[in-house]
């Protein structure tokens, strides 16, 4: 599959806080709400102006903090079509595998904000076609790929009736 | 030969198993909080599922506590009810933190606990292979009584020695996260060991638990000994405790060791917890709140060091403070031990048990350009209600001393002083 939008640059250290903010702790049960503060304390601009496919695209440590899984789900409810970044944060990492977000691990530093981007998930290959360059990424484990593949985890529990990893 | 880690995972996998490894593991504990808890449920309904499987199942209502908002109330309602019809246990608004309510009531060496909160990881430091994950994970856990995990290396974290007067375990756990960065041990766990530990008290060691998610590790972790059979036997719960240690030859990814004697008390600065310095680079800085609480540092024997500290005393004037008890057991005792009498008459607020203003959901949400120094584990831009508010983390020592001053101040100050007065004593006459 292959993914095409534009990218949108954050930093280092963006933590689900940033991402899903706690004054907004009474929209966690509705969710199209919550999406429209998407990454607010990150970058005020970026939940009304990105459009849908766009990229995020981040520093190290991307998803450090707390375990709410709104933040993945909401950067996926935005529209946003993979979150490319230097590294993730451990629970950040499962839980967006697990509502069906990709994540690519790669070196972010050669993309710049409202890059054109060409993303495909089974070779594991970035076009920037705006600085028409390409970037390798590291691919998904095993484990965590039959999970996407089967459409997250809820999915995949129903379709295999217990965890099928290898 | 194993880390805690692979000893735990083994037992719980039914193969023996060592790091980086991918193993299914049986679930004792698996935990909710009213944040994290209605998204979990919803999965399940998604699933027909309507009876839960894991032995402790729980939902713990503390981050809304009480509910300030009607969507709040509402979701309160749904776990309540969910909880019921599928035979989970129910924590209620003013029982506490769930990471507290862990530790005090739940969860015990050698378990495998998931909660739907990050700092899951508290009840590491009983033994558990306790780790934070989001609500899909800990639905599908609570469903089925297992989950999957990829096995963890283990950095071993080797401390010696005896802290200076006025300096905590808080201290020393901001201080290795400042050494080792946000990151310094993402997918790992941490295994705390040493003289310094072997003699720390059951509440210190939580703290190095529960922060151990600040360096992105999935575990910290703490040998069951005598000092873990000791708090468990004071909980009526002598039945749970079984020693647990890693082996002589175990294989750690790293070893870092520390020198307690050497560590300053420590203050993390906005807006990142390895953001940390020793507090001479802090001192003076002004504060408007001080937050003396949570599942971090919210223990009785946090409470007894700040009592201790404000014991006659007031707050600055132009400083607030804010005491919250981790859990209604917490309350209870500070209340027997007339430490609430001494915080109120310091000027102090103490609200119910729970997490109390240290997410931003309610009670003392600051004000633009103010600055927290807070006991909690979490200093993010917007953590307290506001992206303009500075927090700063630090002991509660320091906390304390700081909210007399009314700027951060050095607790040292206090205990060397405490060793003046007591040396100029002249000895009574017969």
């Amino acid at each position: 599959m292959v993914l095409k939008g534009k990218a949108w640059k954050f930093g280092d250290s963006i933590s689900t806080d940033l991402i899903c903010p706690g004054r907004y702790f009474h929209l966690r049960s509705n969710l199209p709400e919550l999406a429209k503060h998407v990454l607010e304390d990150a970058d005020p601009q970026f939940a009304s102006s990105m459009s849908k496919d766009d990229f995020v695209v981040a520093g190290n440590n991307f998803g450090l903090g707390s375990s709410r899984e709104h933040a993945p789900t909401i950067i996926k409810l935005a529209g946003v079509s993979a979150v490319l970044a230097k590294s993730f944060a451990r629970i950040f990492y499962r839980n967006a595998i697990n509502v069906g977000l990709p994540l690519v691990e790669c070196d972010t530093d050669k993309i710049d904000q409202g890059d054109e981007l060409e993303v495909n998930l089974s070779t594991g290959i970035i076009r920037n076609k705006t600085k028409d360059i390409d970037l390798g990424a590291q691919s998904l484990p095993k484990a965590m790929l039959n999970i996407l593949n089967d459409g997250g985890l809820v999915a995949h529990i129903q379709k295999h009736g217990d965890f099928k990893l290898d | 030969m194993g880390t805690l880690a692979e000893k735990i995972l083994s037992a719980k996998s039914g193969k023996d198993c060592s790091a980086n490894d991918i193993v299914i593991a049986k679930v004792n504990v698996a935990a909710f909080q009213d944040g994290t808890g209605p998204l979990g449920v919803r999965q399940l309904q998604k699933m027909n599922i309507t009876k839960v499987k894991a032995p402790k199942s729980i939902f713990f209502l503390d981050h809304a506590a009480p509910s300030p908002r009607r969507e709040l109330s509402n979701d309160h309602m749904l776990l309540r009810e969910f909880s019921k019809q599928a035979g989970a246990i129910l924590s209620e608004v003013g029982d506490g933190v769930i990471h507290q309510r862990l530790v005090e009531s739940f969860a015990k060496p050698g378990d495998v606990v998931i909660g739907g909160d990050s700092h899951t990881c508290t009840s590491g430091a009983l033994g558990a292979f306790a780790t934070g994950m989001g609500s899909t994970d800990v639905a599908i856990g609570m469903a089925i009584a297992k989950t999957w995990f990829k096995v963890p290396e283990t950095i071993r974290i080797e401390v010696n020695g005896k802290f200076q007067p006025g300096v905590f375990s808080k201290d020393l756990i901001l201080y290795l996260i400042g050494m080792i960065g946000a990151d310094g041990a993402t997918y790992k766990a941490l295994e705390f060991g040493g003289s310094t530990i072997d003699k720390m008290s059951m509440e210190s060691r939580f703290v190095l638990s529960n922060m151990a998610v600040e360096a992105g590790a999935k575990v910290g972790l703490i040998a069951s000994d005598r000092v873990t059979r000791e708090y468990l036997k004071a909980r009526g719960r002598l039945k749970d405790w079984r020693p647990l240690a890693p082996d002589m030859d175990a294989n750690y990814e790293k070893v870092i060791k520390i020198d307690a004697a050497k560590i300053e008390p420590q203050v993390a600065f906005p807006h990142t917890v390895d953001n940390t310095r020793p507090i001479s680079s802090a001192k003076g800085k002004s504060v408007s709140q001080v937050f003396i609480g949570t599942c971090t540092n919210g223990r009785i024997e946090d409470l007894k060091i700040a009592a201790k500290i404000l014991s006659g005393k007031k707050r600055a004037t132009d400083t607030r403070l804010i005491v919250v008890p981790a859990s209604r057991d917490v309350y209870l005792e500070a209340m027997k031990l007339g430490l609430l009498a001494t915080f109120v008459k310091a000027g102090a607020i103490i609200m119910g048990p729970g997490c109390g203003p240290c997410v931003g959901v309610h009670q003392g949400v600051l004000g633009n350009g103010e600055v927290c120094l807070s006991t909690a584990n979490r200093n993010f831009k917007g953590r307290m209600g506001n992206p303009e508010g500075f927090v700063y983390l630090a002991s509660p020592a320091t906390a304390a001393y700081s909210a007399i001053k009314g700027r951060i101040s050095d607790p040292r100050e206090f205990f060397s002083a405490k060793v003046k007065k007591k040396k100029n004593s002249k000895p009574r006459k017969k």
